[in-house]
């Protein structure tokens, strides 16, 4: 691997405009593959998903998948495009071991969806970005290489290859060149992609993992020198596998283009490949001598001509659109721009909602989420919608603690108890004899003795120094284990002490 | 009585009457395969123990009086391209030896469950691409007339099995004749039904938009008999048509053509077709006019254009279908010394395993499909293929069914033209238009060239879907044929 050189970002800018494009593959969520009966169900066992058709073998035959057909119109027209009422499958041509028939089906010339365009919004402004088209395929098996520096087929002892998922439906969306963003190109470039999951999570048609592959996004860039009006050569870079991935590869790719440029080079058409560690991208193989398809109508399949009445059924399913979610949600809780930002961040935005319906407050509601609860999917390594713990849960805690019944303490305990499949809340507290002592009697007592036994914190409070009863707070709840509700302490000793 | 030689109609009366088990008639089978085999060489593979089985249990079942159909009991041959459990299936390639397919064929599993006994596997050229025979990776099968010839292609297995009564029914697989030709050239009766109407799933793909598997008899009932039990909407196979089979063997039955009007080709006869073939075909048709048929001749003039069309649709279509033979699922692997890549080892795989004409086929496809060559190769060859589907349009609206030739020629001599594609190709000139059409075909005997004394077949063509029309018209026929012969033409034959 060589290394480049780069020149920095600005510099890169003051000379070039940036032009970028995206094609994301996504995985749909259908319950079966795209031309077979096998489940879709990631993680399992290799090559146990498997059948005569998604093997490829001698005879077997494709047959579609319906429900694939409707998510990709439910994208399609989430996305503003035109259906086709007509369209084919085609087959690419090419050899790869985990292409278990060296083709593969996928549309060429007449993708079920075209023409349409996503809104996203970058510090604050607005920029449409079109779709040229949206379009159905079959997804490959899956190799391991294994041996070799590079991980990749090259230099490799031996590849392992599993098949379970090849023959899963995954829609390809490409957008048309995206032009004029300059300086904010691998702003918008995320932000495009972060739009484009969460639109795709409200449609329900996939589960939109990166990390999984269930959202693989490939992006083109290619510079023009400013003012001439000519574009560059493009370059594909693959392997981007976050959406901080997609902001870095835009940017590092502006940068090593500019360099190749400036240094009276020329840009080769090729594929790249983005490194997480580095943020570097490195060359693949080259699109000059780049494969032929061979691409034609698929002869095994019948065309896909949706009916008008069905697409239209589709479409008056279609959810609110997440932007506009996020808009309506705003307003209705009463927070910042950047407050919801860090909401949608942290994959909370429908828990939040759902704890909110469930009868929390909205300040409560993302205090959790985003606090403490947040803190243990970090712990965890899961996603906060993995957490073990419903939003119902969540409202019902926030309510207990709204009503005295729970510290936060004690919230944090039950919530322990919760993830570690304890019950629910009130199930826990009632087990573990968590609540708040609210016998006053008892309180007083403790409070008796605390004073009794800081006669000088007492005597500060007792001058009027309020702040300094700290002690004498913490000295009750050690004798209450922690079971009171502090601030009704703090309240019945100044009360005592003040008086 | 000799069960070999009783048709499948005959054989399925006694079997119901009681007269003969199932056992005897697989075993008189198999022996005839075991005395003639060696020098047909139909079979790639003989299921001796499975067959013995499978008719055991139909006996044990008619025992108790359960019927599965009118074939329950009655032996089939089964083209090497269908896939079936049990049985290795190697599509006449050295690719495919030694594979045993996990799955059943569609039309494997409805046999089964018709009750028919499946005697073997049967030859084929390689990835039936050819029409001799001469394709297959296991040598050739030879035609029973006389073995010096050819049995025709690609299904050439299939009918010299049928027409050495080593079976009374064989299926095979028509793409561009690879059933009506060998029909035609070992005197027998093959249909390739409504392309859709008879599934394709389980069949090895040579070129998808055109394979059709359908049924050998030895005679027009016995086809359509195996016509009926194969056919029927699959929801395995898009391309399967979802209607009722026509009812064929009904109007097997009815072999009634007073009024019917039918019409001579133009565009297939003349040049390139033998005297004698011409002959017996201009005999065929008074003989139909004599039985009430309205007889026209109807030009089709697109169908000078169905041979150079066909040979970019199919090429194209299998150099895609071909490309999974790659060594790293099934089937051979060439050069897998650990010092090779994968690629290495597809690239060795394929020059070891595929045969002459499938690499002919797979370069010619894959130069079809290139880019910048797609629109005057493959692209030119579809709008021909609809102007011939246009030319069967306007015919049909004047005529109930078509005739002509099976085949230019009557069976032509091993190696004659194993060296000449282009006059291989050539027998299918007169079979190819209905491939690209997709609607149904049948050859029927209808005499033997004089010149030669070998079969020749009489082509008759019908709309989608009216499959029972080719019936009608081969079984009056053959009734009037045969009367005038005064035994079946296939008793005349002296191959063995």
């Amino acid at each position: 691997m060589t290394t480049e050189t780069l020149v920095p970002f600005n510099q890169a800018l003051e000379r070039y405009e940036p032009l970028i494009g995206l094609e994301t593959h996504v995985e749909l969520g259908t319950r079966t593959k795209m031309f077979c009966g096998c489940i879709t169900t990631f993680g399992a066992e290799p090559n146990t998903h498997v059948c005569p058709v998604c093997l490829g073998l001698p005879g077997s035959l494709p047959v579609v998948n319906r429900m694939a057909i409707e998510y990709t119109i439910r994208i399609g027209l989430a996305l503003n495009c035109t259906i086709a009422t007509w369209c084919r499958f085609a087959r690419k041509n090419y050899f790869y071991p985990d292409m278990p028939k060296n083709f593969q089906i996928s549309q060429y010339d007449e993708p079920l969806c075209t023409d349409g365009y996503l809104d996203v919004t970058v510090d604050g402004q607005a920029i449409r970005v079109g779709i040229e088209r949206v379009h159905l395929e079959e997804d490959t098996g899956k190799s391991l290489h294994v041996g070799g520096a590079t991980g990749r087929i090259h230099g490799a002892e031996y590849s392992l290859v599993d098949y379970n998922r090849a023959g899963i439906p995954l829609v390809e969306i490409v957008t048309k060149p995206i032009e004029g963003t300059g300086a904010a190109a691998p702003e918008v470039a995320r932000v495009y992609v972060t739009e484009l999951r969460d639109l795709l999570r409200a449609l329900g048609v996939s589960d939109v993992r990166m990390e999984e592959g269930s959202l693989r996004c490939d992006v083109n860039t290619s510079l023009s020198p400013r003012g001439s009006g000519v574009w560059g050569t493009r370059t594909e870079t693959k392997n981007v596998n976050s959406l901080r991935s997609v902001e870095r590869a835009v940017r590092s790719e502006i940068e090593r283009q500019a360099a190749v440029l400036d240094g009276g080079g020329r840009v080769i058409q090729e594929t790249r490949h983005f490194h997480e560690d580095s943020g570097r991208t490195t060359s693949g193989r080259s699109k000059e001598e780049a494969q032929d398809y061979r691409y034609f109508p698929e002869p095994d399949l019948v065309p896909v001509a949706p009916p008008a009445d069905w697409v239209a059924q589709i479409r008056a399913t279609l959810p609110e659109a997440p932007s506009k979610v996020r808009a309506r949600l705003r307003a209705e809780w009463d927070v910042s721009e950047a407050e919801m930002d860090a909401i949608v961040n942290a994959g909370a935005l429908d828990l939040v909602a759902q704890t909110v319906a469930a009868g929390a407050s909205p300040a409560d509601a993302r205090k959790w989420w985003l606090g403490e609860l947040a803190r243990r999917a970090n712990d965890a390594g899961l996603e906060l919608a993995d957490l073990p713990i419903t939003p119902a849960q969540v409202a019902r805690i926030a309510a207990l603690v709204a009503d005295g019944a729970l510290n936060d303490r004690l919230a944090r305990d039950v919530i322990d108890a919760v993830l570690a499949g304890e019950g629910d809340p009130d199930q826990v507290i009632a087990a573990r004899g968590l609540a708040v002592v609210s016998d006053e009697g008892a309180l007083n007592a403790a409070i008796d003795q605390a004073i009794a036994a800081n006669p000088d914190v007492a005597a500060k409070v007792r001058d009027g120094k309020v702040a300094a009863a700290g002690p004498l707070v913490g000295a009750v709840m050690r004798a209450t284990g922690g079971q009171a509700d502090a601030a009704r302490v703090r309240e019945l000793i100044l009360a005592r002490l003040t008086q | 009585m000799d069960l070999t030689r009783m048709t499948a109609a005959e054989l399925s009366a006694a079997l119901s009457k009681g007269e003969v088990s199932a056992t005897e008639v697989t075993r008189a089978h198999l022996d005839r395969i075991a005395a003639v085999d060696d020098r047909v060489h139909a079979f790639l593979h003989v299921a001796e123990d499975k067959a013995l089985a499978q008719a055991k249990e139909i006996d044990a079942e008619r025992r108790q009086g359960t019927i599965r159909s009118p074939l329950a009991g009655v032996p089939v041959a089964v083209k090497d391209v269908f896939t079936t459990t049990g049985m290795p299936t190697t599509c006449g390639s050295r690719i495919l030896e030694g594979w045993h397919p996990p799955y059943d064929a569609t039309v494997t599993q409805r046999l089964k469950q018709a009750g028919a006994i499946i005697l073997g596997k049967t030859n084929m050229d390689e990835f039936a691409m050819g029409s001799s025979t001469e394709n297959s990776a296991y040598g050739p099968s030879r035609n029973p007339w006389n073995l010096d010839k050819i049995p025709g292609g690609s299904s050439g297995g299939s009918a010299a099995a049928v027409a050495a009564y080593e079976a009374p029914l064989a299926i095979g697989s028509d793409t561009g004749g690879s059933i009506r030709q060998p029909a035609a050239v070992c005197g027998i009766v093959g249909t390739k039904p409504t392309y859709g109407g008879s599934s394709r799933y389980g069949v090895i793909a040579f070129a998808s938009s055109l394979d059709t598997p359908g049924p050998f008899g030895r005679t027009v009932l016995d086809t359509a008999l195996l016509h009926e039990a194969i056919s029927g909407h699959d929801p395995c196979d898009s391309t399967s048509i979802d209607a009722p089979v026509p009812p064929v063997v009904a109007a097997a039955r009815e072999a009634d053509v007073s009024g019917m009007r039918i019409g001579v080709v133009t565009e297939l006869s003349g040049d390139g077709y033998q005297s004698g073939v011409l002959s017996r075909f201009a005999e065929a048709v008074e003989v139909l006019e004599s039985l009430g048929a309205k007889v026209t001749e109807v030009s089709c003039p697109h169908f000078r254009y169905a041979l150079p069309a066909y040979y970019l649709i199919a090429p194209s279509e299998c150099s895609s279908n071909l490309a999974r033979f790659d060594a790293m699922r099934y089937g051979l692997r060439t050069g897998d010394d650990g010092t090779r890549d994968a690629e290495e080892v597809m690239a060795l795989t394929r020059e070891a395993g595929f045969g002459a004409e499938v690499k002919r086929r797979i370069i010619l496809g894959t130069y079809a499909l290139s880019s910048g060559y797609y629109d005057a190769y493959y692209g030119k060859a579809q709008q021909v293929r609809t102007l011939i589907i246009r030319d069967f349009d306007a015919a049909f609206g004047q005529v109930d069914v078509l005739v002509s030739p099976s085949t230019p020629t009557t069976a032509f001599g091993i190696g004659e033209r194993a060296d000449d594609p282009i006059a291989m190709y050539l027998a299918d000139l007169a079979t190819i238009p209905s491939d690209l059409a997709g609607n149904a075909a049948i050859s029927v005997p209808c005499g033997l060239a004089p010149e030669d004394g070998l079969p020749v077949g009489l082509q008759v063509m019908a709309p989608v879907l009216a499959d029972d029309r080719l019936y009608r018209v081969a079984a009056a026929a053959e009734a009037a044929f045969t009367g005038r012969w005064g035994h079946p033409l296939l008793d005349e034959a002296r191959g063995l």
